[in-house]
């Protein structure tokens, strides 16, 4: 495995130790991706354990005020609420077949921890889940859901306290355990085959969403956006319309706007590097990794948006937290859907497109719902 | 391209190396690279770590100045870096307490050039902060200011040796030995790939997991020293080692050196005195290794002696 695998990103650059396991997961699982009894037990868990497909949902009030149409990926009426459940599913029957005993995953607002819990649940796998302490305090409501199914949840304290710093404490329980454990990669980054599996995974979004958009237009979207973490929605969305006239939008955490010291948008403002065992794109040493969305807030980003962005086939932005706060309001009243508040990243970027007035039909991933959110809203908004 | 061909100087070895101290050096015709030298010469070696700018450079110099004085043939300096993946809670915090006292890769070349040892230097950092060095991502720069200020070997943790070659071409321009890691988890085609590519010594790693000082020398050691065995590279043994008697059980199973880091580092935090407690620990692990070699000598009358100077 190559620093070439997106063009010069992605990359496997991790301590000798994991060498070998993750050459045996990347065995196991182009073993999986062609094997038709996996993909069917995985197609009927996608459908009747969490809940595919989802709908694709034409947001008429929000179309009608900035005269474009635009149209929204549900994810957010996933088992659990949001899209990281469609990598769970695959990734831990993945580790089942492997014959892993053991779960662990890394979090950041606490979905993917969430998620993970539900599969370790549901598969019988002891799971543990990596989580820093500046995220256990802004999403307790998901730190309690994940014990309730049986996770363990382990508090990270060092560093930032956040998810970069969760990851480091994943990577480093992984190495010890590499003989009964699988790393539950929550997007898409770290080492290969992370990268391209949890894409794999995510892919359905777009499969799905590109039929139903023809189906009910006649036609593709003009553009397809989505929030940026890792970027696993991202590219679960953009997949199946790669080689189609649509244009990318990709929507980061600007925090306090990718200009200012304190932002997590390494693809609008920031430098090649590696990172969680992958070369990418990474933000600058003297920023400071900051979202008002938990699970946008990492320094890094998923080694095929990297591509993306040197080659031009996406255009990432830096959405702030002021824009995205305003986007969940937005949405929360005029279609009386709360969306979290990395998807609202994603509206509010959809909004600032349709005001430029350059494509008629926006095709949203709103990648989950804001249940989790609440706190942060109740004390931004005086509820 | 063979691992002959990557050799600093393949076919015609240098007759001098840059010392710590900048001045030249004569280096033994009998080998082509410093740190192997070092090694052979020093057999059994001492391999001793620590996290520079912890808790400042000032004192850094000082703690590295007493792991040469007790006996250090080979010192391992730690770049700092934020993401240090591959190190046990010890060293990480060590690192942590180096970061936070501000300590930059520029500070770091300046205390290289500063100190005043016997040992060989080596740095070990992650590729991130090779690749940042220069105004653009790339090894060059790093390597060259390496060289320069008289390291004379990388380490670098989180760099696949199937991803080394930008960095193996540098340090053979620069003539820098480039160490690889070795884990219990190495074998077939990787071992191949890795063994191709390293120069100066073989860093086998005991067990499994992050760096950390235990209580005793695992059974991993023993398997990859036998993996080993067929290549000729010096090999040392790091990750778990604290005390003489570990360094003598590993020298007895035939490595050519011992890598103590999280030991150190513990005595960096801890000691009243740390000069004086490296110091010591040094001298301690170094006899420890002596003793291994000689019953090594003593119980295998017909293997092939150590190498000595
Ligand atoms: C709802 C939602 N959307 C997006 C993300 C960001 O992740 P990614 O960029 O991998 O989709 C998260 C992460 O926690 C999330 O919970």
């Amino acid at each position: 495995m190559s620093d070439g695998a997106f063009e010069g990103y992605g990359g496997r650059h991790v301590p000798e130790p994991l060498q070998e396991p993750l050459e045996q997961l990347a065995a196991a699982y182009d073993d999986v991706a062609e094997s038709d009894a996996f993909q069917a037990e995985l197609d009927d868990l996608l459908k009747t354990f969490a809940g595919r497909p989802t709908p694709l949902y034409h947001a008429g009030n929000l179309s009608e005020r900035y005269g474009a149409e635009i149209y929204l990926k549900r994810e957010d009426l996933l088992h659990g609420g949001a899209h990281k459940i469609n990598n769970c599913l695959g990734q831990a029957l993945l580790a089942k077949h492997a014959g892993r005993e053991r779960l662990i995953a890394e979090t950041g607002a606490g979905q993917h921890g969430t998620a993970t819990a539900m599969v370790g649940a549901l598969l019988g796998l002891e799971t543990e889940i990596y989580m820093g302490a500046k995220d256990v305090a802004r999403q307790e409501m998901n730190v309690f859901r994940m014990r309730l199914m049986g996770a363990e949840v382990n508090e990270v304290t060092r560093g930032n306290e956040g998810l970069a710093d969760a990851v480091d404490a994943a990577l480093e329980d992984f190495a010890q355990n590499v003989d009964d454990t699988h790393y539950l990669v929550g997007s898409v980054v770290g080492p290969d085959p992370f990268p391209r599996m949890v894409r794999d995974f995510q892919s359905v979004i777009g499969r799905e969403a590109r039929e139903q958009f023809q189906e009910r237009t006649g036609d593709l979207p003009d553009a397809a956006v989505a929030c940026v973490g890792g970027g696993s929605n991202a590219i679960g969305l953009f997949h199946a319309f790669r080689e189609d006239p649509v244009d990318f939008y990709g929507a980061e955490g600007g925090g306090e706007g990718s200009d200012s010291s304190r932002h997590a948008a390494p693809l609008a403002k920031g430098r090649d590097d590696v990172i969680h065992g992958m070369r990418t794109r990474v933000i600058d040493d003297d920023v400071e990794v900051h979202s008002v969305s938990a699970g946008l807030d990492y320094p890094g980003v998923g080694p095929e948006h990297a591509m993306f962005r040197a080659v031009g086939r996406c255009e990432y932005t830096g959405i702030t937290d002021e824009e995205a706060l305003a986007a969940f309001r937005e949405l929360s009243e005029t279609e009386g859907i709360i969306p979290a508040l990395e998807s609202s990243h994603a509206i509010a970027r959809a909004i600032q497109l349709a005001e430029d007035g350059d494509h008629d039909t926006i095709l949203v991933n709103l990648s989950g719902r804001g249940d989790k959110d609440m706190e942060t809203a109740a004390s931004k908004f005086d509820l | 391209m063979t691992s002959e061909d990557r050799r600093p100087a393949g076919g015609e070895p240098r007759e001098t190396r840059t010392g710590s101290d900048g001045g030249k050096r004569p280096v033994s015709a009998d080998y082509d690279s410093d740190v192997e030298a070092a090694i052979r010469k020093n057999h059994p070696a001492l391999i001793t770590y620590l996290a520079v700018g912890d808790p400042s450079i000032e004192e850094t110099k000082a703690y590295v100045e007493a792991l040469d004085r007790g006996g250090s043939d080979l010192i391992e300096l730690g770049l700092p870096f934020s993401e240090p993946i591959a190190e046990g809670p010890t060293i990480q915090a060590s690192i942590n307490r180096a970061l936070e006292a501000g300590t930059t890769s520029e500070a770091f070349f300046e205390l290289v050039e500063d100190l005043e040892t016997d040992a060989t230097l080596l740095v070990m950092t992650y590729y991130n902060k090779i690749l940042q060095y220069g105004d653009e991502p790339d090894v060059g720069p790093f390597v060259k200011r390496a060289a320069k200020v008289g390291l004379s070997g990388i380490i670098v943790p989180d760099l696949p040796a199937e991803e080394a070659d930008p960095l193996r071409e540098a340090c053979d321009e620069h003539g820098l030995d480039l160490i690889f890691i070795i884990a219990p988890t190495t074998e077939g085609e990787r071992l191949e790939t890795i063994m191709s590519q390293v120069s100066g010594f073989a860093y086998v790693q005991a067990r499994l997991g992050t760096t950390g000082a235990r209580g005793d020398v695992s059974s991993a050691t023993h398997d990859s020293l036998a993996r080993l065995s067929d290549y000729e590279v010096p090999k040392a043994v790091g990750f778990g080692v604290s005390e003489g008697d570990h360094a003598a059980e590993i020298v007895e199973a035939g490595a050519d050196g011992v890598i103590v880091g999280s030991a150190l580092v513990d005595i960096v935090a801890e000691s009243d005195d740390p000069a004086a407690a490296l110091e010591a620990k040094a001298e301690e692990l170094k006899r420890g290794a002596v003793r291994g070699s000689e019953t090594v000598t003593n119980d295998t009358e017909d293997a092939p002696e150590p190498e000595q100077p």
